[in-house]
């Protein structure tokens, strides 16, 4: 614990400031696989446990994308494109199989796939840290606020997340495609009943999930290395994140990324062995109060 | 056959086993069967949860890693004897089993595997973390002391191994008895319909905190041989992926027969030495056997054996 380190960046705004974006971008990237195991549940009712990994694999392909083509928008599109093919695969060949059987079962297959993806990622890539580095689009004067500098690739990624999250929102609120994912994940048979595909609303609302990890993934490279394992480390965060927020609440999603981003951030001064350990105790307290999270509806 | 008999063929055969083994089998065979007793004891404590209470923790391993490192510090501080530094170790375990299961208890299904996951990573943390005390990522270094006790020297491997082996079937009857009694089907009931169980005025959150320190508290004491027999304590015995494996054994042995979980760690020792042996990439041959196994096989062996065995039952009346 070091409260006057705390303390004495709380008195400078440059520190503030410098806290407050890199405490952003983590909650962003949390925020970002969490809505999509989030998305993934509200609809299909299953947790992807191997989200993570996803998350890693996204990571892995912008990092040999931009090593090929020196281009970050090509490295993200292939990161979002690609983890949202094998998301889709994933859920038509292993994951639809077990949407009947109990949780341990769905839980077995995703833990498979983190097995699996570990290695293979592993053999494709090395065990090492990788770094992407900051990309040439980005090399950029930092932009001043009040009395300190943030990256522009730190508010860019901010601005982005907040601008997909908003996007994904529209979508499932204003559109047909939308009207109908709400509609089966209420009842998918009355939903199939009614001649909808309602296999293939799944598979894309997986896949759809899967993208978001894969754009986390893209946009995490330039900021954090890539390594084996990498995927479990983000997932556990996310799991507090949709305790926290309220289980299948995008808001509470939201805020609780935020929320534990900036304590991430600002623990790294104030009391680095203790961050994680705040995260737990914030996590417990919810669950002893509001055992439904900040947004959750009473769980029945 | 009675319960009673059940268990006396259990003890002879386990007495035979170890006998013969003492006789006959070298060093190898000594710890393969140590090894089996460990494994079988963290996998048939965590069955309490999943196949009796149906509730899928995924963080197993922090008992595990909790009994090693609580019982490894107790007997490197030298203030203890052996009996001694176990009764406490069961008592941390029974502190945080009984803390963190409040939390747990509260949530159900796919929630309750998340929080058992996110407490054990807790521990994890703590366990890496807090290096002065023990030893971060190098884990308990410099062996763990074993002073005789009771005339019980546990540096000779050969009473380690009769401890061991006396210990877990001791273990093993418990839990039976356990599970075999009106709260173990009372265990049952909630696995199978929560919700009539409460109408029918079961303490519903009561029965699963007790299911959780229950199956916590067999868990850390398998910890504690883990400690005794690799002397030391090991920061991935309550990592995740240790919690996987405990789970992988559960479900490759069958959850539904007593035993099963025993079978599946037998199996998947076996499986884990042989590939780590052939390849260096063993978690892609594992996790495509766990996928043969859950999508193709859907059960454990033991499932499989038992419904094979009703139906030609069945045939025969």
């Amino acid at each position: 614990m070091n409260a006057e380190a705390l303390l004495g960046c709380f008195a400078a705004p440059a520190c503030i400031v410098t806290q407050v974006s890199a405490g952003m971008i983590i909650g962003m990237l949390i925020f970002l696989v969490a809505s999509g195991v989030t998305l993934i549940f509200g609809v299909l009712k299953v947790v992807n446990f191997a989200h993570g990994s996803f998350y890693m694999l996204g990571a892995y392909l912008a990092l040999t994308v931009y090593g090929a083509s020196g281009s970050y928008t090509l490295a993200v599109l292939a990161a979002v494109v690609g983890v949202g093919l094998f998301g889709t695969i994933f859920e038509r060949f292993f994951m639809s199989r077990v949407y009947n059987a109990d949780v341990l079962m769905q839980l077995l297959v995703c833990y498979a796939f983190i097995l699996i993806l570990d290695d293979v990622v592993k053999i494709v890539w090395g065990g090492d840290f990788l770094k992407m580095g900051m990309p040439r689009e980005f090399a950029l004067p930092p932009i001043k606020v009040w009395d300190g500098y943030v990256p522009p690739f730190y508010a860019f990624l901010t601005v982005f997340a907040v601008a997909i999250a908003v996007l994904v929102g529209a979508l499932l609120r204003f559109t047909q495609f939308g009207k109908i994912v709400r509609a089966a994940a209420v009842n998918r048979q009355m939903v199939s009943v009614l001649g909808i595909n309602t296999s293939l609303v799944y598979a894309l609302i997986f896949g759809l999930g899967s993208m978001l990890a894969g754009l986390a993934g893209a946009l995490a490279a330039p900021v954090r290395a890539a390594v084996p394992g990498m995927g479990f480390e983000i997932l556990i965060e996310c799991f507090i994140v949709t305790i926290i927020g309220g289980m299948g609440s995008m808001a509470g999603a939201f805020i609780a990324a935020i929320g534990i981003g900036l304590i991430r951030s600002f623990g790294s001064i104030g009391f680095p062995l203790a961050s994680e350990g705040v995260m737990f105790a914030i996590m417990a307290i919810m669950l002893l109060v509001r055992p439904a999270g900040l947004f959750g509806r009473k769980a029945s | 056959m009675t319960a009673r008999m059940e268990n006396i063929i259990g003890i002879l055969l386990a007495v035979v086993i170890t006998a013969a083994t003492l006789a006959f089998g070298g060093k190898a065979l000594l710890d393969v069967l140590m090894r089996l007793a460990i494994f079988g004891l963290l996998a048939l404590s965590l069955n309490i949860l999943v196949g009796y209470t149906g509730l899928v923790s995924f963080g197993h391993a922090m008992f595990f890693g909790l009994g090693s490192y609580t019982f490894g510090l107790l007997m490197q501080s030298g203030a203890v004897s052996i009996p001694v530094a176990a009764l406490l170790t069961l008592v941390a375990a029974l502190v945080w089993g009984g803390v963190v299961g409040m939390f747990c208890i509260r949530l159900d299904d796919i929630y309750f595997s998340f929080l058992t996951l996110a407490f054990q990573m807790l521990l994890y943390s703590i366990i890496v973390g807090f290096v002065s005390l023990t030893g971060g990522d190098q884990g308990l270094m410099g062996g763990i002391p074993r002073p005789p006790f009771l005339g019980i020297d546990l540096t000779d491997p050969k009473q380690l191994f009769v401890v061991t082996m006396a210990v877990f079937v001791t273990c093993v009857l418990v839990i039976r008895q356990i599970v075999q009694s009106p709260f173990g089907f009372a265990l049952r009931m909630i696995r199978d319909n929560a919700e009539r169980a409460r109408f029918l005025g079961l303490p519903v959150q009561r029965y699963k905190l007790i299911a959780f320190v229950l199956s916590g508290l067999f868990g850390s004491i398998s910890g504690i041989l883990m400690s005794l027999y690799v002397s030391g304590a090991y920061p991935n015995f309550a990592f995740w992926s240790t919690s996987g494996d405990v789970i992988f054994m559960i479900i490759l042995g069958g959850i539904t027969v007593f035993l099963g979980p025993l079978v599946g760690a037998a199996v998947f020792l076996l499986l884990n030495d042989n590939i780590t042996r052939m390849t260096e990439h063993h978690g892609i041959v594992m996790g495509v056997v766990l996928l043969a196994v859950v999508l193709g096989l859907r059960k454990g062996f033991l499932d499989l054996l038992d419904d094979w065995w009703r139906a030609r039952a069945g045939a025969v009346r």
